[in-house]
């Protein structure tokens, strides 16, 4: 295995809940050290692609490869494995409510290395100072606004120094300066931890500062229409609908004055 | 994240001086999990003086990830603790960024305020609470029997569908485990009786101590116990849910009372089904009686409903049915406000229905000590 391989390959994966198909044959790499995004409209399956990836929904066909390794192959002890190098940053942080903050952080390092409590408290005060949060460590979630429930999820996310962090619409219900400083946390942590990020949004301004990859999934046609970075979709898309969602136009406006409608 | 693939070195680090500079070089694997991460004193740099500037060495570095950034924090802290500046451009480009988001001294942690031990507050605390509490059960049971009687005139802003749903789950539903608690306490019973009755050849005396005991105490208390713990329980938690979901407080908005909309269709529900759940386990429990005394005496069927029908009276089952509805409207009113009372977490929701459980049994038997003695009182 050498630098240049995709740490994440989604190979002709179709992911169902029961008869109704989400999303079909998708294929997509993810390079090392990228900030990778999941693009598309509200509904056309973002979420669940990242749930297949994050192992909590097996794809109904395709496999998802973790450094050339099928994921979903493999026994539930070595999922758990290959899992422990992942951090997910969920939608609305879903820290655990019966714990404090700085609980939530120590919890997987308790569970999954066998470091003395010194060191441990040591970990989650850093991880906590990373994203700005180290006064708030015997806070309850409870006690936490929306933003800061985000970045204590994030320092989570990071307890295990994972290769690959997953967020869930990361600045879905910030505001755009606590969501830009978002922005600029994932971009130092990239380049500091050198982690592999998967994003999945529609918020284009975010979108446009950090990724450099990504995949734009169709509700209508329920696949990956185009691929490459936000910026370079917006500027170099064949396809109109990619075209109209990243210059938030609709559809019929970048078609009406070029051709007739029948 | 690896710079460098070679064996396991442990982290060393040391302060020195070349040419006249402060230089912190470090050296080895600073790998956070494998917890050799050394601590940088927290003066360990007061002898370097302040004002001057501390650099970097990172050559002798191997793997590292967040270990030595928290090495490095240390040393950020410890030189801000002396005045003494840190030179980050000699720091590789990664660090320097992590390094940067973190701050140059802590926050000391406040220290809890001592808590007084005050009697008398806190006595004069916990009065007010049961006066505060009782006020707004009261309020609750208010407002449920003003929506229960226009309920009756069928004027409420009660959706009936609610209510059907309501009375589906807390009746129906819970036949199953009526019977079974019903049927068991009925052949308890009659064990019991029949052991203590042959001795005196009064076999058919157990129909008496069955039918009575069931039908004064036994049936209505078991049912009610199994309702707080079957729909008790679920309607705590199911209101506790409601709020951590901000669903109540969007109810209030809409303005739609969450007294007619919730709590209503539950506490009407348990009362309408309580009643005739009670009349079931009355029935239910004297055929488990019945089942053992035909098995373990020497009486006849005929005979034991004959002296089952002579020994309770039709006013002891208006007794007991008054009881249940009593129950019903005691569980109903506490296991809402319950749910009502709880906090947005879901820890809370699993204290709301404990709560709920645990009141709805001790209620239950509480208040059936009361009417026992009212009964002694009334001369019932």
């Amino acid at each position: 295995m050498t630098e240049t391989d995709p740490i994440l390959s989604v190979r002709g994966v179709t992911l169902a809940f029961g008869p109704k198909i989400i999303q079909h044959d998708l294929s997509f790499d993810v390079r090392r050290g990228s900030i990778f995004a999941v693009m598309g409209g509200s509904g056309c399956g973002k979420s669940t692609v990242l749930k297949s990836m994050i192992g909590l929904l097996r794809p109904r066909t395709g496999s998802v490869l973790v450094e050339n390794e099928d994921y979903w192959a493999g026994t539930e002890a070595r999922r758990t494995a290959i899992g422990r190098r992942f951090g997910v940053l969920f939608q609305s942080g879903a820290l655990w409510s019966g714990l404090t903050v700085g609980e939530n952080v120590a919890l997987p390092l308790r569970m999954f290395t066998r470091l003395n409590d010194a060191a441990i408290s040591r970990l989650v005060r850093l991880k906590l100072g990373l994203v700005g949060m180290e006064d708030s460590i015997e806070q309850r979630p409870s006690e936490l606004s929306g933003g800061m429930r985000k970045r204590a999820g994030l320092a989570r996310a990071l307890a295990l120094d994972p290769d690959v962090l997953f967020f869930d619409e990361p600045s879905a219900g910030l505001d755009p300066i606590t969501s830009s400083r978002l922005d600029d946390l994932i971009l130092n942590l990239r380049d500091g931890l050198g982690a592999t990020i998967v994003i999945v949004s529609h918020e284009l301004p975010s979108l446009f500062a950090i990724a450099d990859d990504g995949v734009f999934l169709d509700a209508e046609t329920k696949t990956a229409i185009a691929h490459g970075s936000p910026s370079a979709l917006r500027d170099h898309c064949p396809n109109k609908q990619v075209e109209a969602f990243m210059r938030r136009e609709r559809p019929e406006a970048l078609t009406a004055g070029k051709q007739p409608v029948p | 994240m690896t710079q460098n693939a070679r064996s396991d070195l442990p982290p060393a680090w040391q302060v020195s001086v070349t040419q006249g500079k402060h230089v912190l070089a470090l050296s080895g694997d600073w790998v956070a999990q494998s917890g050799r991460i050394p601590d940088f004193p927290p003066r360990g740099l007061a002898e370097i003086g302040s004002g001057q500037a501390l650099a970097f060495d990172m050559a002798g570095i191997g793997r590292w990830d967040s270990g030595l950034i928290a090495f490095l924090w240390d040393a950020k802290r410890a030189a801000s603790l002396s005045g003494i500046a840190i030179d980050p451009a000699t720091l590789p480009d990664s660090a320097r960024k992590l390094l940067g988001l973190l701050p140059e001294r802590l926050a000391e942690p406040e220290a809890a305020p001592r808590r007084r031990f005050r009697p008398l507050n806190w006595f004069g605390g916990r009065i007010l609470d049961v006066l505060n509490e009782t006020g707004i059960l009261s309020t609750l049971l208010a407002t449920t029997a003003k929506g229960g009687v226009l309920a009756l005139t069928g004027r409420a802003r009660m959706r009936s569908v609610d209510l059907f749903a309501n009375i589906r789950d807390a009746g129906p539903s819970a036949l199953l485990i009526v019977s079974v608690v019903n049927f068991l306490i009925g052949a308890i019973l009659a064990f019991v009786g029949a052991v203590q009755l042959r001795k005196f050849a009064a076999d058919i005396y157990v129909a008496n101590l069955v039918g009575l005991a069931l039908v004064r105490e036994m049936a209505a208390v078991m049912t009610a116990i199994v309702m707080a713990g079957r729909t008790g329980g679920a309607y705590a938690a199911r209101i506790a849910t409601m709020q951590g979901n901000e669903e109540i407080d969007a109810l209030q908005v809409v303005g739609i009372p969450v007294a007619d909309y919730i709590l209503l269709p539950s506490i009407l529900a348990l009362v309408f089904t309580m009643p005739f759940l009670y009349l079931y386990g009355c029935l239910v429990g004297m055929l488990g009686g019945f089942a053992v005394s035909i098995a373990m005496l020497n009486i006849t069927g005929a005979g034991y409903l004959a002296q089952t029908l002579d020994a309770v009276p039709l006013d002891q089952f208006v007794f007991g049915f008054g009881k249940s509805i009593a129950f019903a409207i005691l569980i109903g009113v506490t296991s809402c406000r319950i749910g009502l009372k709880a906090g947005r977490s879901a820890a809370d929701v699993g204290v709301a229905a404990t709560r709920a459980v645990v009141t709805g049994i001790v209620g239950v038997i509480a208040l059936d000590a009361i009417f026992a003695v009212l009964a002694d009182v009334a001369g019932l």
